[in-house]
């Protein structure tokens, strides 16, 4: 009996050894896919005994995130509150027990719990645990200008859409505007998640979860002019004073498109001849439609991508809640394997399937305004840890060269004479000259419009650069109400 | 005794940890251990000297986590403690002549081990719990007869197989009978109560004892072949084992699927699955070195427990997530060494009535800790069996006193007769 008493042994040795080895799996192997999991209701609970960093502006008093305090069962907890509300709120997002988190919450987690690995964190978090203390978060410094924010909520008022402004030089991001907006402290209330979702615009839709700013995709109408003129200058084919006939419409695939399809204009029909500086002053449509057909839908996109058209821009807020700008088809990001498959002249003034971003147009308006290098936008200027110390503090770049200084500096004064004589003169600031371009984009429904207006100042030594976008404006062209918004915004920078 | 004092001072540094007054139940403990010990001293005083200890040990650690989730049931706990330690006590003195005479009562035992599982199936003192019936309530106590059915099982298995060892391996199937009767017997009470644990853990000793009685590999095969047939048509014929093997195969969904709880729909991990993934969540959680004891993550914010059962069923998930992987580790190892004294035991017994006790014995408690850390670690399907001494549950630590006591007793008899031949 004892050969097969060996074997039984065997078998019991072995399914313990399993059991080891099962464990080890759960324990090493598998054990950081399962603490990210969403409904991991157990690292929900660790994260709220950890004291998250603040969310604070990088100058001023205001604080976008902080803690409250509450014991339950003799285990303190750390709740968030956000006494800013909806100033920032689709940026700073929300950390909650119910509904996880969004936003810089959500992306800069580990710094703000301080699970960032490096050897001393982990060492003093171990330390913190084992002694029974509080675990803290760093803090994060955010280049939000809370007075320019304010503005640009308050201007953008009860509207649909968003406002975008950044330092042309540094690539900061100071202004995150996106409406409707919610308040963050219902997240974690009872009913008070249905109740954001309930939230409706003026526009008739809500998504007050989404931060249009930067997720929000818009046709971009006439604001691409600027692309499509800077490639038609940085290519040498053409120059400000490249001469254009323009009887009112276009010839594109052999039929009309009419000018009249552009509310920009103001009225005039007809310009007859003008040159490409004039073409873009009045932002005349079968000007950009003769240029892209000169040019080519695959030059005017490969210059829309040194733009930083096609990638998603760079910034710390999740992946997901940004969007890269381009040709869409059927909600999916589409780059032409021939040209022939777009429409160059639709595309040469902004129509086409070309959808943007505000965050891009405004890195437009800020690569113009900075001489042809493309800032690399961020919005977290420092990360402070807990005692003090510096953990991060982000440098400005660069994104590359999109177009030439001299190019650049033409493009200047065309915009420059935009805000002067052409469609954006809403937008002038007495003592400073401002650079822009409207767009008013057709949305599909009669005398509904996307309207736009990009732009920065001072001109002649550019600082600020700043693109606002309203949706579904009925007969609301971009320089009569996005313009006066944008201006609002420029000026509170410039003064503050 | 040097390993007593040990494992009392380890004790002590993990209660001290929790609080200082939780220290009475250390000296306590520590009280209930030294008596066991000197009565075993007594009765059987060349018994394999790391049994009492290991089981002590693991006591400790079962009792520790216990406190660490909630006091009042270390208390209740401690109570079961003092009557498994009075029981074993008895058991030793009582048989420490000669325990072979249980072989006289074979079929008294295998009478009893089904009169104990049909127990809860009485109206009146049946007891359901988490839709099992598995209780019965006398007084004010809770208790699970199925427990003292296993050793009763094993005990007449033992004896059965002995006697009838050669004949059976001829496969005469006259002397199959009574074992297929009282086995059969057995095996539908489970089903019927709904005590899939048990199950599996009864039809695995039955399956061991065989193999080790009747050295015919073709009964195990022919065993894991019915086995198999047998599980493919509960699956199909109940809802409950489906649930199991489904929950066990794909715990986790993306898209809501029907959840039979509400009625409704919802993700997996938040209806039928939930216990098993947050259970998996907590070993997760501690990692290589554990969050330490008494600073593991068991409740929610809002003060509510995250795994139901914690410290029956899942307590290994507990005690994974404050012991981290070494400590878990270590732990299993405990009972690997455990198996191996029993196994020991066993090699060394001089008649065969011994042997299959000591081997019987020991595989369902080798088996029982498999099936139940296997489940929730997603080995095998999870079926609810408690951990052998570390559980809540008084039956669970009786029964397991029962084998302790059992083991020692056929040890202490092979070494004496050992002794004496030399």
């Amino acid at each position: 009996m004892n050969r097969q008493l060996r074997r039984l042994a065997l078998v019991s040795v072995l399914m313990l050894v399993v059991l080891v080895g099962a464990t080890t799996y759960w324990q090493a192997w598998a054990a950081g896919g399962l603490q990210d999991r969403q409904d991991n209701a157990i690292e929900r609970v660790v994260q709220f005994t950890i004291r998250r960093g603040l969310i604070v502006p990088e100058s001023g008093k205001a604080v976008f995130a902080a803690n409250r305090r509450k014991r339950v069962s003799g285990q303190t907890f750390f709740f968030r509150r956000y006494p800013t509300l909806g100033l920032a709120a689709q940026t700073v997002g929300y950390s909650t027990a119910g509904h996880a988190q969004a936003g810089l919450e959500q992306s800069m987690n580990d710094y703000l719990t301080g699970s960032n690995t490096n050897l001393s964190n982990a060492l003093q978090r171990q330390l913190d645990r084992l002694g029974g203390g509080t675990v803290k978060g760093n803090t994060l410094e955010l280049t939000l200008d809370t007075s320019a924010q304010n503005l640009a909520m308050k201007e953008l008022g009860n509207q649909c859409g968003a406002v975008v402004a950044m330092d042309v030089k540094t690539g900061a991001v100071l202004v995150l505007a996106s409406k409707p907006t919610y308040n963050p402290n219902l997240i974690d209330e009872p009913g008070g998640y249905e109740k954001v979702l309930k939230i409706r615009g003026a526009c008739g839709e809500g998504a007050a979860l989404e931060n249009r700013a930067t997720a929000g995709l818009y046709t971009p109408g006439s604001t691409f002019k600027m692309i499509t003129a800077a490639a038609a200058l940085d290519t040498g084919k053409f120059k400000p004073t490249s001469p254009f006939y323009d009887p009112g419409y276009c010839i594109d695939y052999g039929k009309p498109v009419s000018n009249a399809g552009n509310p920009d204009q103001g009225g005039t029909e007809v310009f007859g001849h003008v040159d490409l500086a004039e073409g873009f002053q009045h932002s005349i449509n079968s000007v950009f439609c003769n240029v892209g057909k000169a040019l080519g839908a695959r030059v005017i996109l490969d210059y829309a991508k040194r733009f930083g058209f096609y990638s998603i821009p760079p910034l710390e807020t999740p992946a997901d809640e940004r969007a890269a700008s381009g040709l869409y088809v059927h909600g999916k990001l589409y780059d032409p394997a021939d040209q022939n498959l777009v429409d160059a002249g639709r595309l040469g003034f902004g129509q086409e399937r070309m959808l943007v971003t505000p965050l891009q147009m405004a890195m437009v308006g800020a690569t113009i305004a900075n001489g042809g290098l493309v800032p690399r936008p961020y919005v977290v200027q420092r990360i402070v840890g807990p005692d003090g110390s510096i953990v991060r503090d982000t440098r400005s770049s660069n994104l590359g060269r999109a177009i030439k200084p001299s190019t650049a500096a033409e493009l200047t004064q065309m915009m420059v004479s935009v805000v002067q004589g052409g469609t954006g003169t809403a937008a002038q600031i007495p003592g400073v000259q401002v650079a822009g371009k409207t767009g008013t984009a057709e949305t599909g429904v009669p005398d509904v419009y996307t309207a736009w207006f990009v732009c920065f100042a001072p001109a002649d030594n550019p600082r600020f650069a700043v693109a606002v976008v309203l949706e579904k404006q009925l007969n609301g062209f971009g320089g009569a109400v996005s313009a006066p918004i944008a201006k609002a915004v420029l000026e509170n920078l410039l003064h503050g | 005794m040097l390993t007593a004092v040990g494992f009392a001072s380890v004790y002590i540094a993990g209660k001290s940890q929790i609080s200082g007054a939780s220290l009475t139940y250390a000296v306590f403990f520590l009280g209930l251990y030294l008596a066991a010990h000197i009565v075993a001293r007594f009765t059987v005083p060349r018994a394999d000297p790391y049994l009492l200890p290991l089981a002590g040990l693991l006591t400790a650690v079962g009792l520790t986590e216990i406190y660490r989730l909630g006091p009042a049931n270390a208390f209740k706990q401690g109570l079961w403690i003092v009557i498994s330690v009075a029981v074993f006590a008895a058991t030793l003195i009582g048989l420490r002549r000669d325990y072979r005479v249980l072989e006289s009562y074979k079929y008294l035992f295998g009478v009893g081990a089904i009169a104990l599982l049909f127990m809860p199936l009485l109206p009146g003192v049946g007891q359901t719990v988490n839709g099992a019936r598995l209780w019965v309530r006398a007084g004010g106590l809770q208790f699970q007869p199925g427990e003292l059915g296993k050793v009763a099982l094993i005990v007449f298995l033992a004896a059965y197989l002995r006697e009838k060892r050669e004949v059976l391996a001829q496969g005469r199937l006259k002397d199959w009978g009574p074992l297929l009767v009282i086995w059969g017997a057995a095996m539908m009470v489970l089903f019927v109560t709904s005590d899939l644990g048990s199950a599996l853990l009864y039809y695995g000793i039955f399956l061991g004892m065989l193999y080790v009685a009747t050295a015919r590999f073709a009964f195990v095969a022919v065993g894991l072949g019915l086995f198999l047939a047998g599980s493919a048509a509960v699956y199909e014929g109940t809802p409950h084992v489906r649930d199991r093997v489904t929950n066990w195969l794909h715990p986790w969904t993306t898209h809501p699927v029907y959840c039979p709880l509400t009625g409704g729909t919802a993700l997996r991990q938040d209806c039928t699955s939930y216990q098993e993934v947050q259970s998996l969540y907590s070993i997760a959680h501690g990692g290589f070195a554990g969050t330490g004891l008494g600073s593991g993550t068991f409740t929610n914010s809002a003060g509510q427990k995250i795994v139901p059962d914690l410290n029956t069923d899942f307590i290994y998930s507990a005690l994974a997530q404050e012991i981290g992987l070494i400590g878990a580790a270590a732990l299993v190892l405990l009972y690997m060494v455990f198996v191996l004294r029993g196994f020991r035991v066993a090699l060394l017994a001089n008649e065969g009535f011994s042997k299959l006790l000591a081997a019987g014995l020991t595989f369902g408690f080798a088996l029982q800790t498999f099936i139940i850390i296997g489940g929730i670690l997603r080995v095998i399907p999870l079926t609810g069996i408690t951990l052998p001494l570390v559980s809540y549950g008084g039956s669970s630590v009786l029964s397991n006193f029962l084998i302790l006591a059992g083991l020692m007793l056929v040890s202490d008899r092979s070494n004496r007769e050992l002794e004496g031949d030399a």
